[in-house]
């Protein structure tokens, strides 16, 4: 029988969430390519839909690359807990001792590995396209990589408040956009400074510091949501 | 009679602004199983998801151990286990996988428990099928080897006998009375005429509102 001393092991959930998403992900690998595929369309068709000459298109390429890698984080939110939430897994979730706090950034997480990461990984590669200036590559991969993490955190809160709903992704976006406002601002503007060699320190130390924030305050604010979602 | 484990409390709940039961008084000492009965729309599951804590109370309270359920969430939650209407069985996963992120959320589970308690469910040999593949009697059999697993004292069933076939529901009600007689308890709720000996059984129906009192 049990009893109510016994430790239990905390990082135990989050590590079996990890591993459950990723395995998921993994055998329905067709899913991911989809926020990937229009990223890349979007801004391959750009090129052809404006003047293509080089000093256009590098001054608009930061801005176009970070706005299309926000509306493919947009897109891909929607399934964040929509399968947990009808299969109910999502009540698992909350009658286990595991914090939901944690069990929550584990599927943010996986949610980013799979979604924002690879989205940072081949904006070089468009950057190319776009004839970016050599100095805002480095800027661009960063600046991205944070940046989508804080798009996933900040996603989670408005999945996990609109999961209950049956066609929830225009409310979801109405949401997310007004918070995802001062990423998408910060963001482009580090790459840009860096190609006016204003350097891209001052935004990259602003991302980080809203990362962290976000870490915090995100998931418990989902956790919550999720806690009144699943009464519906 | 030992100390309860488990009281409702003049337990009342509520749905969309309408009341379902009102007044509910239950002493569950170890060793009880009870099943929830009740029409249609009675209120069975409702009373099981309040009584997780899933759900808020309208009125009264649930204890457990003597304490509202509501200031030691995570002490309750570790020794409850709730298998609900809802098959959390991820179709992409093996037989395996399911169990391992499933067992996670609560005590840790070793590869040998799953493979034993897989032979509890007549589910031997299909660790690594992939869950699409099963039946949904299979599927429900995947969330009942987490009985063989938990070590939870507080069994919380919805509807635990769907789509088992004769011989599983036979099997299982002999392992929901073995774990009352090992001082646990079972809550269950259930349509099916039963052939286990001893149970106690809740009926919601008379525990009704008055036609009056039904909105709150």
């Amino acid at each position: 029988m049990s009893d109510a001393q016994h430790g239990y092991p905390l990082g135990a959930g989050f590590r079996a969430i990890i591993r459950r998403d990723l395995t998921s992900v993994w055998r329905n690998r067709s899913d991911i390519a989809s926020p990937l595929v229009f990223f890349l369309i979007s801004i391959t068709l750009l090129p052809l839909g404006v003047d293509p000459s080089d000093k256009l298109l590098a001054t608009i390429a930061p801005g176009m690359i970070w706005i299309m890698a926000l509306l493919a984080t947009l897109l891909s939110l929607d399934s964040l807990f929509r399968q947990d939430y009808d299969d109910g897994s999502l009540t698992q979730f909350i009658l286990s001792p595991q914090p939901l706090y944690l069990t929550v950034l584990a599927k943010v997480i996986v949610h980013w590995l799979t979604t924002g990461l690879p989205l940072a990984i081949i904006a070089p590669l468009l950057g190319v396209m776009l004839s970016l200036p050599s100095g805002g590559y480095w800027p661009l991969v960063i600046s991205l990589t944070i940046g989508t993490a804080i798009m996933s955190l900040i996603g989670a809160l408005g999945a996990a408040l609109t999961v209950c709903l049956r066609s929830s992704a225009l409310v979801l976006t109405l949401i997310i956009m007004p918070l995802y406002l001062p990423v998408l601002i910060i963001g482009a503007n580090t790459v840009s400074s860096a190609i006016a060699g204003v350097g891209a320190a001052q935004g990259l130390a602003l991302l980080g510091a809203a990362l962290a924030m976000a870490v915090l305050i995100m998931p418990l604010a989902a956790a919550g949501a999720l806690r009144i979602s699943s009464n519906h | 009679m030992s100390e309860p484990l488990l009281t409702l409390d003049n337990l009342s709940c509520e749905r969309d602004g309408r009341l379902l039961f009102s007044g509910v008084d239950c002493e569950c000492p170890a060793g009880t199983l009870l099943q929830v009965v009740g029409f249609n729309g009675a209120g069975k599951t409702t009373l099981l998801n309040t009584l997780t804590g899933l759900l808020p109370a309208a009125k009264g309270d649930i204890r457990w151990r003597g304490d509202s359920i509501r200031s030691q969430r995570q002490v309750f939650h570790q020794e409850l286990l709730y298998l609900g209407h809802q098959v959390p069985v991820k179709p992409q996963l093996t037989v395996r996988e399911n169990l391992l992120w499933l067992g996670a959320l609560n005590p840790p589970v070793t590869k040998d428990a799953i493979a034993e308690a897989l032979v509890q469910v007549d589910l031997a040999g299909f660790e690594h099928s992939p869950s699409f593949a099963l039946s949904a009697g299979q599927k429900r059999r995947v969330l009942l080897a987490q009985l063989y697993l938990s070590r939870a004292t507080l069994w919380v069933l919805d509807e635990p006998f769907t789509a088992i076939d004769k011989a599983g529901v036979l099997k299982l009600e002999a392992t929901m009375a073995r774990h009352a007689e090992q001082g646990g308890i079972v809550l269950f709720t259930s349509h099916q005429p039963l052939a286990m000996a001893e149970f106690a059984v809740l009926d919601l129906s008379q525990f009704q509102p008055a036609p009056g009192e039904a909105y709150v």
